[in-house]
């Protein structure tokens, strides 16, 4: 950002308010005065997203590049090492494995989140008795701490007393009780499920207000055509809807890479790092290993792979905005 | 045809309870479980209804966890105060002083959103170490407000925008200056905004886990999310314990919806979509 020289207010519409359209004899701050004032407002922040949210980035970058020990935190010394955290990664088959591990996480979690929100914004699209009270009762699961979901999932698949194998039993659908969170064979299952829960109030909500927008002559004219509920469906509400889809998609992967409290409190990335991500793999390396030159490069790959989505988003979401002002 | 419409809106309706149910029912069976003795809980049996409900879990419990919601409450109260404090001059000065950089600052907000927060504990554990900082209660604020400043920035420049433009050319008019317009007119004008922000700002430093786990090390000043984690390691066959606990920390989420329902759609969608 500069703030060296005066900035020039520009001559769009919201602008004239406060400068242009000041009737004469108004008092009016002078020039030099005015970028100081309006300084103040953005100082408190720009501060607070620098300090707090952009130093944190750069100094994971350049504790990557260092050979951080337990010792350096007591001197404030640690030797520049360059790539060599980097490199070391690229010979961890746990690293590659928490790669692994968190794209599938990731794709599985969305397929479920958006399916499912999906599904439920087109059955609440038209209202119905109740619906409205549904709506928000279903938003109840994304505003409980994330602790909370995973602490009552913790229990959900428990082995003895879980309910979800009581109920799989009580339905024949298996004889044996599932290890769901013991087993390396189930657990990554298990964590997907939880976060499905946790990720479709958002999903359902955002394609909900996207449907309220859609314009209602189209459906007319499709449904005169003779077009089925299905091809209304995949050749009108798609379409309209994929902007919007590509919001929620970004938006999506980005909320899910990072996702760790869950992961965390279900398994901490066990049994046998069957559940380990890259935010698990990072924080076992800085907090349980205490080596955190390579907790952070781990959490630089992520921010790498956050990055890319990021982009992805701002595209489709600028795209979006073009065209509700067009 | 009507009665074909009529069975169709009910398909709906049913629909509609199923999916309620299902997505409930993780919240149904922690209250439950809260709601009944030990025992109840480890048969193979499990009962589905308290019959009759007792509240011996939340006896057990609020001696020990009830420091922790204490410590969630002055946590998130403050987090929410300094983002507020610290978003809202800036929001409306990217809504009223249109300048060159906004929309790059925008975007930057955007973007620092999207980043893992995995990243921040990683890089400021090492530098609040120095600055002897881990353990306070100040560590916690200042993290716990990455996340809520830039979403409250976002969410009260999507508000701002929406204000008329003649309320501060009055106030400008009046010789109120910049700040007198922002505090006497803007402010009280925003008072919805400021209520979705302030609410999802304590709710985001209220579910923080991370930052506690990782800044409080000392076991000093322990927040309810800690608290369930911690409890759940010692007690994991307690379930109505700690299924108690976990009702407890759900509270303010509950009565937020409860009290705030317009303002939670607003800001669901608000900071991530809303121009």
């Amino acid at each position: 950002m500069k703030h060296s020289r005066p900035p020039l207010p520009a001559s769009s519409g919201s602008s004239l308010a406060s400068l242009a359209v000041a009737p004469p004899g108004a008092p009016r701050p002078r020039p030099r005065r005015l970028w100081l004032v309006q300084l103040t407002f953005v100082l408190p922040a720009l501060a607070y997203l620098a300090a707090l949210c952009l130093f944190p980035l750069y100094y994971n970058v350049r504790m990557s590049l260092e050979h951080v020990t337990v010792g350096s935190f007591l001197t404030g010394v640690a030797p520049f090492v360059g790539l060599q955290n980097y490199r070391d990664l690229l010979g961890d088959a746990l690293f590659f494995r928490a790669l692994e591990q968190m794209a599938l996480f990731t794709v599985l979690s969305i397929v479920g989140q958006m399916g499912i929100g999906m599904s439920l914004a087109l059955l609440f699209w038209r209202s119905f008795p109740l619906s409205t009270a549904m709506r928000a009762l279903l938003l109840v699961p994304w505003l409980l701490p994330l602790i909370v979901s995973a602490t009552v999932f913790q229990w959900i698949f428990d082995f003895d007393s879980g309910v979800l194998n009581y109920a799989l039993r009580g339905l024949h659908l298996i004889g044996e009780p599932v290890p769901w969170l013991t087993s390396s064979g189930y657990a990554l299952a298990a964590v997907v499920i939880t976060n499905i829960w946790v990720g479709v109030p958002f999903s359902m909500a955002v394609f909900y207000s996207g449907l309220q927008s859609l314009p209602k002559e189209l459906y007319e004219a499709a449904e005169l055509d003779g077009a089925n509920a299905l091809q209304r469906f995949w050749f009108v509400t798609l379409p309209l809807l994929r902007p919007l889809t590509a919001i929620v998609f970004s938006l999506s992967v980005i909320y899910t890479v990072k996702v760790f409290d869950l992961i965390f409190v279900l398994t901490h990335g066990g049994p046998a790092d069957s559940t380990q991500t890259l935010a698990t793999y990072s924080y076992q390396l800085s907090f349980r290993n205490l080596d955190f030159g390579h907790g952070a490069a781990v959490g630089n790959v992520l921010v790498l792979v956050s990055l890319c989505f990021a982009v992805l988003y701002l595209r489709s979401f600028r795209r979006t905005m073009a065209a509700g002002e067009g | 045809m009507r009665a074909g419409a009529r069975s169709a809106e009910w398909t709906r309706v049913g629909a509609g309870s199923l999916a309620v149910a299902v997505m409930l029912f993780p919240i149904y069976w922690m209250i439950n479980a809260s709601l009944q003795p030990r025992v109840a809980m480890l048969q193979t049996f499990p009962a589905f209804i308290p019959n009759p409900p007792i509240l011996d879990a939340y006896r057990n419990i609020i001696d020990a966890q009830g420091p922790h919601v204490l410590v969630s409450c002055v946590v998130a109260g403050l987090s929410a105060i300094v983002s507020l404090t610290v978003a809202a001059p800036c929001a409306y000065a990217i809504v009223t002083f249109r300048m060159r950089w906004t929309t790059g600052f925008v975007l930057l907000l955007l973007l620092v959103q999207m980043m893992p927060n995995i990243v921040t504990p990683n890089a400021l554990y090492a530098i609040f170490a120095r600055l002897q900082l881990l353990n306070t209660y100040a560590a916690l604020v200042l993290c716990d407000s990455t996340l809520s400043v830039p979403f409250a920035i976002l969410l009260l420049r999507a508000f701002m925008v929406s204000l008329p433009k003649t309320f501060t050319e009055a106030a400008m008019v009046d010789g109120a200056g910049y700040w007198g317009a922002f505090v006497r007119v803007i402010l009280p004008l925003s008072r919805n905004g400021l209520i979705t922000a302030g609410l999802f700002c304590f709710l985001f430093a209220w579910s923080d886990f991370l930052f506690a786990l990782t800044m409080s090390t000392k076991q000093r000043i322990v927040p309810i999310t800690l608290g369930i984690y911690q409890f759940i390691g010692t007690h994991n066959t307690d379930w109505p314990s700690v299924m108690a606990t976990a009702v407890l920390a759900s509270v303010p989420p509950i009565v937020l919806l409860l009290f705030g329902q317009k303002y939670i759609t607003a800001g669901l969608t608000g900071g991530a979509l809303k121009d």
